[in-house]
Order: structure tokens, then sequence, then C-alpha cells
């Protein structure tokens, strides 16, 4: 009977999205990369994982502060900008002599004023977070060319370019920050206060207002550690090309950052998701980048695939929510 | 019970739903429930939340498949299930509690919605408005088709559902709960309604918690609990305890408890709320609350009570007057000043405005009194939350497994019960609950009065907003009665004087007593 097998596969759906629920993304990062080892025959060797994780980390520590923001409901746009602007005053503060390891500092401390900035106009003014990052973009990037006389500026004797190029026990300095950035996190969302009211503020931000939660203090929260992430993501960036350019620095980074943390499964609406997610759908964004230059993809079609995973994995995310809500 | 008198009619049923199964994964959601209709009945459908009335429901409609094994006639002949499209066809036709409205369009747009009456795909705004006035005027209702659903009330636009229903021709119409949002006139008006469709020989099935409903539409009322079929009453076999009973499987010998009146001799005013208004919805509203008494706010849907109460707590911004706690004056920022100085607030919209569904039990209990709970550095201390949680869910009898599951699982009941935790763990001294039992079924019902009056007899000042009044007058020791944003008058009881119910329906309709003429 057509009913009974549709009943039965009913009964497999749910097993089948339960999994896909408790894996989340993993399963199509494992895939994407046996896909792309037996396509070029080297992708999974040390040496191009190392080379991918470099290339992930940025992205990652950007959409570590991207998952704090869209966690409550919101979206920043300005990170791309905040980096290129926190990379040139790395760089600039790089070349005073004798102090330039303050270029550090002074670049993280550059993206958590952009980040106090949008979250205060955000929590207080009460201005919809798209609109307000949408301008901080825009502004942002004229400040980063502003820095530099729009031009390029150079530190070949960088005093923190082992964090761009070195190691620790062979793994890159990047990937170590990138890491720790996600383990920061993952302390904040699932072990503190703050997390929980992350959480609270994203699920039902009047529900949270009426249980005593500071709504306000939770979305300054959220974009300031935005912006400090950009700061840092600023400092990476610097501390691997030796220079900063605040016109093509950053382009775009904001998009791959967004895209990392829906691939992780988090709401777009807020409320539901997780760090280590993020970090799975960065590393899917990496691995397909360096994949399909290992297997000989042209740059416009990299374009093209990547567009249509994006598509595909929100896809499948919104059919694992369709399970959970009738469990 | 009368399924014999009911097999006995003559007439074909109307709907027929035979073995109904349905199961989600492992959980059995219907198990072999049957429903049997009339035409030119109004089957009311009845059982606490999660008995399966909503599941049967859907089947019905189409929006799940049962599984294999029950069958579905409509007028006698099978009809294919799990197909919205064909059960539509059918003449099922489901009014949902969320209105399916576009309110940018005009009545008779909706009601045609998705059917339009079309030449060459070009849709005739006349032609569809021709067709809507006979039935609206069927119906008896005094809107023009043209009007933008926008401008309605909820009542106007439940009615333009019902109309919606009828240029289907639906021969079978489902509400669920549909009066819970609607004034008691707008309900009158729905009950003449669905008289009307009597007459036409529709079927009504009729889902609803309220008693007084029941009594006056129903006749037959069929039972389902836990999943299952309990039974049909007949119109003449009707009586409350019979239905609680079937509902809850064991009888409820005091519903309403009201044991802390005992305790409360001498009178301590806790809360003092002196003129306060909005300057919009609330105007001039002053009353004490005391230690140990339960003061319930009455009036109608609208009449002000929600904001007085958010304006009490600190949600909204009141322009005038002054709350005392203690004694002392208030000066409250927001609702954490208000949890920080002891008032309490539940909300009427339990999803809305309380519950954080994607969050566990434990969460949403804890969430309020985490940062309290919290060790240095702001980190949880999960033993803690642990504690809590499992307290509440033993003391405030929660029906779970585990406080780990999200609280969108739980029926209505228990989610009200997991609100009236988390703020009973910031350890109140005023509790104001706005409409505590709406959406509740019969057992949750009984438990939060019982958690209600042990909270008074524990010297907590309660103040229960409610628009049922048998509950109010259960379970209140001293009236409120509010109309047009103002407090229209006081009722008290007394054991051997209760409160009547005619006299709260008197104030909330009645002329006000103060002179609105100096109103801001």
């Amino acid at each position: 009977m057509s009913a009974m097998q549709s009943g039965q596969a009913a009964t497999d759906k749910m097993k089948l999205r339960s999994t896909l629920t408790a894996l989340g993304m993993l399963p199509v990062l494992i895939l994407l990369a046996v896909g792309f080892h037996l396509l070029s025959g080297r992708f999974l060797s040390v040496n191009n994982l190392s080379i991918v994780m470099q290339q992930a980390s940025i992205n990652t520590v950007l959409a570590a502060g991207m998952t704090f923001v869209i966690l409550t409901g919101g979206i920043d746009l300005s990170v791309g900008s905040i980096l290129a602007a926190s990379a040139m005053v790395g760089v600039i503060v790089s070349l005073w002599p004798d102090i330039g390891m303050l270029g550090i500092p002074a670049a993280i401390l550059v993206g958590l004023g952009c980040g106090v900035v949008n979250g205060v106009i955000i929590a207080f003014l009460k201005l919809p977070p798209f609109i307000v990052t949408l301008g901080s973009l825009t502004a942002m990037r004229g400040i980063a060319r502003l820095l530099g006389n729009d031009t390029t500026v150079f530190n070949p004797d960088l005093p923190f370019d082992f964090i761009g190029n070195g190691s620790l026990f062979g793994v890159p300095w990047l990937a170590i920050i990138a890491l720790v950035t996600i383990l920061i996190s993952w302390v904040i969302l699932k072990r503190t206060v703050l997390g929980t009211w992350i959480y609270a503020v994203g699920g039902n931000v009047e529900a949270a207002r009426l249980t005593g939660i500071k709504v306000p203090l939770v979305l300054l929260f959220v974009y300031s550690m935005s912006g400090l992430l950009s700061g840092l993501g600023g400092v990476m960036s610097a501390a691997r090309l030796y220079a900063a350019n605040g016109l093509q620095l950053g382009q775009a980074y904001e998009l791959d950052a967004i895209a990392a943390v829906i691939l992780g499964g988090t709401s777009f609406v807020g409320g539901v998701g997780s760090i280590w997610g993020t970090l799975i759908g960065a590393l899917i964004i990496a691995v397909l980048s360096n994949g399909l230059i290992l297997v000989g993809v042209s740059d416009i079609w990299q374009y093209i695939i990547k567009g249509l995973v994006i598509i595909v994995a929100v896809a499948l995310d919104r059919y694992r929510l369709k399970g959970l809500g009738r469990t | 019970m009368s399924t014999v008198a009911a097999e006995s009619r003559a007439v074909t049923p109307v709907l027929e739903m035979q073995n109904i199964s349905k199961t989600f994964g492992n959980t059995r959601a219907l198990t072999n429930v049957s429903l049997t209709v009339y035409p030119g009945e109004v089957h009311a459908l009845m059982g606490e939340n999660g008995a399966g009335k909503s599941t049967l429901m859907k089947v019905l409609s189409g929006a799940y498949l049962a599984d294999p094994g029950g069958s579905i006639l409509v007028s006698g002949r099978p009809a294919v299930t799990g197909d919205p499209i064909k059960a539509r066809a059918n003449g099922i036709a489901v009014i949902y509690q969320e209105l399916s409205l576009a309110p940018n369009l005009t009545v008779a747009q909706n009601m045609f919605l998705g059917a339009e009456p079309s030449r060459a795909g070009f849709v005739d705004r006349g032609d569809i408005r021709k067709r809507a006035e006979p039935i609206l005027k069927r119906l008896g209702i005094g809107f023009s088709p043209n009007q933008l659903v926008a401008t309605l009330s909820l009542g106007e636009r439940q009615m333009v559902e019902i109309a919606r229903a009828l240029t289907t021709d639906a021969r079978i119409i489902v509400m669920d709960e549909p009066t819970t949002s609607l004034t008691s006139r707008e309900t009158e008006k729905l009950f003449e309604v669905i008289a009307g469709l009597k007459a036409h020989g529709i079927a009504v099935i009729y889902i609803s918690h309220r008693m007084e409903e029941i009594y006056a539409l129903a006749d037959r009322v069929s039972v389902l609990r836990d999943s299952a079929y309990v039974g049909t009453l007949e119109r003449s076999e009707l009586s409350a305890d019979r239905l609680v009973s079937m509902m809850v499987g064991r009888d409820l010998s005091s519903f309403y408890k009201k044991e802390h009146r005992a305790a409360t001799q001498d009178r301590k005013v806790v809360l003092a709320v002196k003129n306060v208004g909005d300057g919009r919805r609330v105007h001039d509203c002053s009353f004490d609350a005391f230690a140990g008494e339960v003061l319930a706010i009455a009036g109608l849907v609208g009449s002000g009570r929600t904001e007085l109460a958010r304006l009490i707590f600190g949600a909204d911004r009141k322009t005038a007057g002054a709350v005392f706690l203690d004694g002392r004056e208030l000066s409250l920022h927001g609702p954490r000043d208000a949890l920080d100085t002891g008032i309490a607030y539940l909300t009427e919209d339990r999803k809305g405005l309380g519950l954080f569904l994607d969050m566990s039990i434990n969460e949403n209990i804890n969430v309020g009194v985490i940062s309290q709970d919290a060790r240095a550095g702001g980190l949880l201390d999960f033993g803690k939350a642990k504690k809590r949680a499992d307290h509440a869910v033993s003391s405030l009898s929660i029906r779970t497994k585990s406080t780990s599951i999200n609280v969108g699982a739980l029926s209505g009941g228990n989610q009200q019960k997991v609100l009236l935790a988390r703020l009973l763990e910031t350890k109140p001294r005023v509790v104001i609950l706005d409409e505590p039992t709406r959406g509740v079924d019969v057992g949750a019902k009984s438990e939060i009065y019982r958690i209600i009056d042990e909270l008074a007899q524990s010297g907590i000042a309660i103040v229960v907003i409610s628009s049922d009044l048998p509950e109010v007058i259960g379970i209140a020791d001293r009236v409120l009665v509010m109309r047009e944003g103002r407090i229209a008058g006081e009722i008290a009881g007394s054991p051997d004087k209760p409160i009547e119910q005619e006299a709260i329906m008197a104030l909330s309709t009645g002329p006000a007593r103060r002179d609105t003429t100096s109103a801001t």
C-alpha cells in the first residue's frame, strides 16, 4: 500500500533529519575534502591542509564575530572595511621605531572602537543593524583609504610578521589564532551568562526584555565583539602581507563571513546556532576555494560554484529545521 | 455514552472518521480515533492540550497524512486523505487560530483569494464583489466587501474567514478556539453566525476549552484524551463534572482553590498604585494590593488591563502617577528594575512575549536569575541552574521527562508553568498574572489555581488579570473592574456573600462611574 510505504518513508525521513541535525555541515566538509582529493590527488597533503587552514583563518575570525551578531538577529556588514582600516593603522604604527609591536593593540583597538560605535547606534538609537553597518561599511572604507592617503603602506620589517607567516610546532600562527578565537567564543556563548542572554535576545527580544535582560547592553557587546575581531583580522592580514591597502583589503569579506555563519547552521533570524558550525562553514568556504584551484576550475566558475553551494547548503538547513519543529 | 442514539439517526453523516491513527517518529499523536458528524450539527471537540484535537483536525484538513488503516468518509463517500486541496474540494474548511488573511486586500478579495473568478487571466473585481455580497448578507455581516481587512477587528476578520469557507461550499467548518481573542460582543455575533450555518445544514466542528461556549452551542461533544477517543455526549447529557472527568480521566473535587483566605487576617498593603496613566489607554488608575490576597482585574478585552500591568511593571513608560512597594515610591526604568524590587509579571502572550522557544526548559526557568547565580567572570553555574530547574519541575508539577528538552515541546499548560517558575525564581513580593490560564487545559488550570493559592498563603500579593469570569469569582478575594482605561469599580467578596458574575459584567459594560468629560 502506498500509504504504508509513505508512513515508513516518513519514519526514515525523521531519522535522516535528526542525524543531519546532530552532524550539521560536517559531512559536507568531509565529502568536499575527499572529493577534491580524489580529483586532484594532492588535496589531503599536510602541506596543502596547512595552506587551507591559513586561508580559512581570517574568515574564521570574522565569522566568529559575525556569529555573535547573527545570533541576536542582527547583521554586521562593516567587518571588511573595519579590517582594512585596522590593518592600515596596524602597519602605520608598526613603522614607529622600537615600539612597532604596538601595531597589534592599535589595530585591535581601532576595530573595537568601530564596533562600539556600531553597537551604540544600533542598541541605543535603535536603528536597524543592516542600515547602520551598511553606512559604516562605506564610511570605514573611506577612512581606511584616508589613513594611507589612498596608497598602499608597506613595512618589510614588520615586527609581528610571525603571525602571518610563522608557525608553532608546525601549525601556522594564523590557524592557532583562529582556533583560539573559536574556543573563546564557545566559552562566551555556551558557558557564560552573557552567552545565554545573546541566545535569548535572538530568540525573542521582547521576552528577553520582560525577563529583565538589558537588551541594549547585549547588542552593544555583540557589535563590539564583531568590531574587535575585525581588528584582529586586520592584524592577521597585515602580518601576512607586510602591507595594507585601504581600497582593496577586505573587500567583500563580510559576505564570506556571513556565508560561513549561515553554512554553519546559525539561523538568520537569531537564537539558534553554534560557533562550531561557523568554524565548519568557514572551512567549507576555504576548502572550496583551494580545491577548485587545485582541480583547475577557472576563476569565473569558482564564483558560480561557491554561490550554488551556499544556496544548496541553506536549503538543506531549512529542511533540517523543519524536522526539528515536529519532534 | 450515547453512540447508539447517534447511530440511530436516519441522516447520512456528513463526516465519518474511522480508526484514525497518526504517529510522528516514536510519538503517537492519535490512536484509533473515530468521529462522526451529522449535517447541521455543532459538534464540539474537547480535550486537554496535547490530547490530539489539533492533530485530528489536521488529518481532516489534509495537512497531515494519517497512518494507514483508517478512513475518512465525507457524505458516505471515501475521501482522499493527506491532500489539503482535495479536502477543500470535499467541502472541508478550517478556520485557524492564526488568521490567514491578507490585511492589505479587501474583504471580497480575501474571500476569493487563490480562487479568483477570472476572465482570460484578468480578475474581475466587480464579479468578486457581486459574488461576495450574498454570502456576507447570509452571515448577517455589517461591513462592505470593499473594506480593507486591515481596518477590521479580529472578530470581523474571523467572519471573513468563515465567509471565505462558504465561497467553496464548505459542508464542514472546523473552528479551533475561535473566541480566544474575541470580545464578548464579537463572541455573541460568532454564535449567531454559527446558528445560521447550522440552519443551512453545515456541520461545525468546534474546538474550545470554555465550558460556557460548549453549553451554548454544542449539539454533541466528543472528548479526546491522551491521543485516544474517550466518548461522545449528547447535549442532554452534558455536565461540567462529567466533561472534566472525561478529559482529565479522574474527578476534580475542588476546581478552584481559595484556602489562603484564612491566613490573611492582618492586611498589609504591599503594592500601592496611585493615579497611574500613560495618556493613551490607561487613565488615573489607583488601587492597593494586600499581602496574601488574590486581587483580580476584570474587564473587557481592550479595557486597558494589560496596559496597566505593563506600566506597573515598567515595561512601558507611565506619564502620570506613582507606584509604591511597601510604602516606598519606585522609580522603574524597565522590567529589570521591577524584578529587582520584587514585582514580577506573567505575560498574556506566552509564546510571543514569554518563552524562548528554541531554548531548553532549564534555560527558560533560569534565564532571569542566571546572573545572580553566576560564578566569577560571568561563568554559568550549571549545577545551581539544574537544581533550580529540577525543583521547579517538581514543585509546580511540570510534566516532562527532562529539563534539557526544548520548551516548545511542552503543552500549553506546562509552558505556562515554566513561565511561572521563571518569575517565582526572582522571589517576588508582588506577582501580576495576565490571563494565567489562557489556552491551558483543565488539568493544568486546576494546578495553576493551586499554585496561586499557595503563593497567596506564603504572603505574596497576587494580581490576576482574567477574562474568565468563573475563574475570577473562583479564585479572587477582591475584583477590580476596568472599563475604557479606568477602574470602573471594585467588588469585594466574602465567604457568605460571594462575588457575582452579573455585578462584574455590569461594571465592565455599564456607564463609567467617573466623569469622562475631564479625561485627558
